[in-house]
């Protein structure tokens, strides 16, 4: 399916991602506070939902201060480069018939070309800081992403061998009789281990790891600076999640709703999920993590793609 | 298409000589992966959609990370800049100014002789470079293998841990070896 999209629709997709996520700071807190025994933000307006602008204002009023031994225009620059790689994500994302901003013959490494250039906000945030414990979470974002992408890359593989294509609208269409969770249900659970890495969210968050190095990279950061790394975890999330209901999922398929719908609903559970993920897991050791990855997914990965390609070969 | 091709390649030299006159060696990295940018527009532009993208993934996204990592491994303070900004005197321009501007006449001569066939805008799909990577040039394709494979087995070498042989000899060989070989690897694999 050969598709062009308009600069509304373009619009219209940045502007739902970016109510969407305020909105998943405050989905975060209530279904951690529900999971933990406890309340969360209750008190603001129905179920604590206006908590959302009461955090937003508190952002954007903070003093944006840079710090005077900071490198400034790195350090101005590293916040917006992961909302912009982020965004970018979202060009290739099919949401329904119709609806997407691009489609591309190389979608998916296109995808894969921006998660992997996001890496840089993170490791140029901890260094312009000019702060140990910043530099320390940069120089731990720089090793896992790094190491991350590369099964990230091999577990997607799979998904296109057998679609034959890397466009993600002809990914959707090939996936109207079964879902690929069933076919490839291995590079699906690599896929989404490594996109929480990628995205550093908890049991992940080791650049960030509060109790050993501070806030880790963005340690430095405040006010609205900060409010962009910030929101730029919870679209990296949404795009995590947009991206496995794409490839793993059926995209927009499912019956009885129209397809907006399961799209939506799709990417909402996954969305979910990296939250009871957060409540549910304890942080791992940095070098538990790296052997993780090296060891268990990297193999796991590389088999997927050598059984997957010799089903289809024969 | 023209023009973007145009407008890329503009960045692309800017964002090159910023790269060689920076003397804070992580400004110097930033400008270069703009360059690396630009070349993968140049590339879409040219029609090679999957080589551009190959190139923010490969160069862009995992050999320059590497190369920050290290820069922020070295943490360079300001008097490195200060010997950097000795080194780039004037003088240092003039032997590569003149050998690049050697090349530039010959490209000027060539193109107005019509020996290069500039720009045709027909798009190659992933799918046509993957048949032609491993049918004609498949011998290139097993050689690079081979060189990878030997790089894989050097870094393993190197970031091998030791055994212990004797109490209280080890305490230098095993504290560098836990990150150090999954990022050798990566640049290797890529």
């Amino acid at each position: 399916m050969s598709f062009q999209g308009s600069a509304l629709l373009a619009i219209l997709v940045l502007l739902g991602v970016f109510t969407a996520a305020p909105g998943l700071i405050w989905l975060e807190r209530r279904l951690l506070g529900l999971w933990q025994d406890r309340y969360g933000p209750n008190r603001v307006g129905p179920f604590g939902i206006f908590q959302v602008i009461a955090d937003m204002v508190k952002i954007l009023t903070k003093e944006d201060w840079i710090p005077p031994f900071a490198d400034r225009p790195v350090f101005v620059i590293a916040p917006g480069v992961i909302i912009f790689t982020v965004l970018m994500s979202f060009a290739v994302v099919p949401v329904a018939p119709g609806i997407g901003v691009v489609d591309l013959n190389v979608g998916l490494l296109f995808f894969l070309a921006m998660s992997s250039l996001g890496a840089y906000s993170v490791v140029l945030g901890g260094w312009s800081s000019n702060n140990k414990y910043s530099l320390l979470g940069g120089l731990r974002a720089a090793s896992q992403m790094i190491s991350y992408e590369v099964f990230m890359g091999l577990s997607l593989m799979g998904v296109v061998v057998m679609t034959g294509s890397f466009s993600m609208w002809d990914i959707v269409m090939a996936q109207q009789g079964m879902w690929n969770i069933v076919p490839q249900f291995f590079g699906f659970v690599v896929f989404l281990v490594a996109g929480v890495a990628e995205m550093h969210r908890l049991p992940f968050d080791i650049p960030e790891a509060e109790s050993e190095i501070v806030a880790g990279f963005h340690s430095e950061y405040s006010g609205l600076k900060f409010g962009m790394f910030f929101v730029g975890e919870y679209l990296g999330m949404v795009v995590v999640a947009a991206i496995t209901t794409t490839l793993f999922l059926g995209g927009w398929h499912g019956p009885w709703l129209p397809p907006i719908v399961w799209f939506g609903l799709k990417t909402f559970a996954l969305v979910c999920f990296f939250i009871l993920l957060r409540a549910g897991l304890p942080r791992p050791r940095f070098d538990q993590l790296m052997s993780y990855g090296w060891k268990v997914m990297l193999p796991l990965a590389l088999a997927n793609l050598l059984v997957t390609g010799a089903i289809v070969v024969l | 298409m023209v023009t973007a091709f145009y407008i890329a390649s503009a960045v692309a030299i800017a964002a090159t000589i910023m790269v060689i006159t920076r003397t804070q060696a992580v400004h110097a990295l930033l400008y270069l992966i703009v360059s690396l940018l630009s070349v993968a527009v140049i590339f879409f532009c040219l029609g090679a959609p999957f080589v551009a993208v190959l190139e923010i993934i490969i160069y862009a996204g995992a050999i320059m990370v590497l190369f920050v990592f290290v820069m922020m491994l070295l943490n360079l303070g300001p008097e490195s800049a200060q010997q950097e900004r000795q080194w780039l005197n004037p003088r240092m321009y003039i032997g590569p100014a003149v050998l690049s501007l050697v090349l530039l006449i010959e490209l000027v001569y060539m193109i107005n002789q019509g020996l290069a066939t500039v720009y045709s805008p027909t798009v190659v799909a992933p799918r046509e470079v993957g048949i032609s990577l491993f049918t004609t040039y498949v011998l290139g394709v097993e050689l690079a293998g081979m060189l990878l494979l030997a790089g894989l087995v050097g870094a393993f070498h190197l970031g091998r841990r030791r055994e212990r042989r004797e109490h209280g000899t080890d305490t230098t060989t095993q504290a560098a070896d836990t990150e150090s070989s999954p990022n050798v690897t990566v640049g290797e694999d890529s």
